[in-house]
């Protein structure tokens, strides 16, 4: 499970000779410390009480939940959502917030978005953040997901704030798609991004999520986004910068140079691995396997060594739930 | 007098030559319709339209019908025609009345792109 970088010439910018692909794929669970440009990686089994000791605050992640969806791959999403929060509500700290990286709906139907709204309310913690996916803005340019869940945002949905020193950003990558092409930023979110972060300092740690990866994984599939190399390069002064998607229904972790990325599992159904399938379309797994390849996402940040430890688990996966337990009999 | 049935003479030429032309004007339309179905049926399988490039005659309706579990649509790049979201089974079709070459794509995922030529 995944590799130390062996070698990062320049921990600024990014590095594509240090890269390291720690690849956590579905149904397994793993640990990635991030410290600097320099990221550790541990199976659940080899985690030491130390990496997620001390964290200042944590941070949840769910994806995908496709509400509306009722086919072979998962008839009954909605209950699938519910597991997910019932593993939310049972992490060891509780996530002070919780985002959604979108595709909330299958049609972008009222009624669909009725239904997540209305399971996510017994999720416990703060706030739920969102950014729309391609699911949720059909039909319409998205003028229902911004009415409901875009009010204090900008331009199509996209925004910023400010956690205990994190500074997170909510990008939008599924709007005004051009054929042929990839996701998309679009001119006018990319100067809104370059003159919100122009005056953090660059010890800030930066937390960006958007639906559609930020990294090209596998362009054939439409697995990138075409413009966020530009995005990135606004970002390349920050020592510490965490990107989480969501769109591919697994997990898959990058490092490159400052820029961890991270893409997290869906609560409805799984995907197959780049071109391991006809399409990127819903897998159907046996009945029994489902709930190991679906799951939440868990981020504990350490405030002073900006350590962010990001923790996938599956619906089936009980390493989170006994972690701590672990911890004590190792000390 | 002359002058009168030179007239006749001309009228009567261009009925015939319009007789003609119509003739020829309805054969052309009975080969067409005899070879090339006025309908022409597009499946999405597989975030693909099949077939990817298709030529149709004037004034043939073509239909795009959405095979995938997830939906998609039909989207013109030059904003000449625009399907709403097709779930699983939906279909939407326009009819070509213009020749040329119509490109298109799901603007959903992008990367699916098609293109209809108009003859």
């Amino acid at each position: 499970m995944g590799n130390i970088i062996k070698e990062n010439l320049n921990p600024d910018g990014i590095d594509r000779r240090g890269f390291l692909k720690c690849m956590a794929w579905a149904g397994t669970g793993a640990l990635c410390v991030m410290q600097g440009g320099v990221l550790k990686s541990y199976a659940f089994g080899a985690m030491n009480k130390h990496d997620l000791m001390g964290a200042d605050f944590a941070f949840a992640q769910i994806s995908d939940s496709h509400i509306g969806f009722n086919k072979a791959a998962n008839p009954d999403v909605t209950a699938t959502l519910r597991e997910a929060i019932a593993k939310l509500n049972a992490l060891p700290q509780a996530p002070e917030f919780v985002i959604h990286t979108g595709d909330l709906s299958q049609l972008s139907k009222a009624e669909e978005f009725d239904t997540l709204d209305q399971s996510l309310k017994s999720v416990h913690t703060g706030k739920i953040f969102f950014v729309p996916g391609e699911h949720d803005v059909l039909n319409d340019n998205g003028q229902q997901y911004l009415e409901r869940y875009g009010k204090d945002t900008k331009g199509d949905g996209w925004y910023s704030f400010d956690h205990k020193g994190v500074h997170f950003i909510g990008l939008v990558n599924v709007m005004n798609l051009k054929a042929g092409g990839l996701g998309d930023l679009g001119h006018d979110q990319l100067e809104w991004l370059e003159r919100d972060v122009k005056h953090l300092k660059s010890s800030t740690p930066i937390v960006v999520f958007a639906h559609i990866p930020l990294w090209t994984i596998y362009p054939q599939w439409g697995w990138g986004t075409d413009d966020s190399e530009q995005a990135l390069s606004y970002l390349k002064k920050f020592g510490s910068v965490s990107v989480l998607n969501g769109h591919i229904h697994q997990v898959m972790q990058k490092v490159e140079g400052n820029v961890t990325f991270h893409t997290a599992m869906s609560t409805a159904f799984p995907q197959p691995a780049p071109g391991q399938g006809p399409s990127p379309g819903p897998m159907k797994v046996p009945e029994d396997k489902l709930r190991s390849v679906l799951g939440i996402t868990n981020v504990n940040f350490v405030r002073g060594k900006h350590t962010l430890a990001v923790v996938d688990s599956t619906l089936q996966d009980r390493s989170m739930e006994a972690m701590p337990a672990k911890e004590e009999t190792n000390q | 007098m002359k002058g009168y049935v030179l007239r006749i003479g001309a009228f009567a030429a261009l009925l015939a030559i319009g007789a003609v032309s119509a003739t020829v004007r309805a054969n052309y339309f009975a080969r067409a319709a005899e070879n090339q179905p006025a309908a022409i049926s597009i499946t999405i399988d597989n975030f693909s339209f099949t077939p990817k490039e298709i030529t149709v005659s004037k004034g043939t309706k073509v239909t795009w019908i959405n095979h995938d579990d997830v939906p998609h649509t039909v989207v013109s790049t030059d904003k000449k025609f625009k399907s709403n979201a097709l779930d699983t089974d939906d279909k939407f079709s326009f009819t070509f009345s213009d020749s040329g070459a119509y490109r298109y794509f799901c603007s959903v995922h992008p990367v699916m792109t098609g293109k209809v030529i108009v003859r």
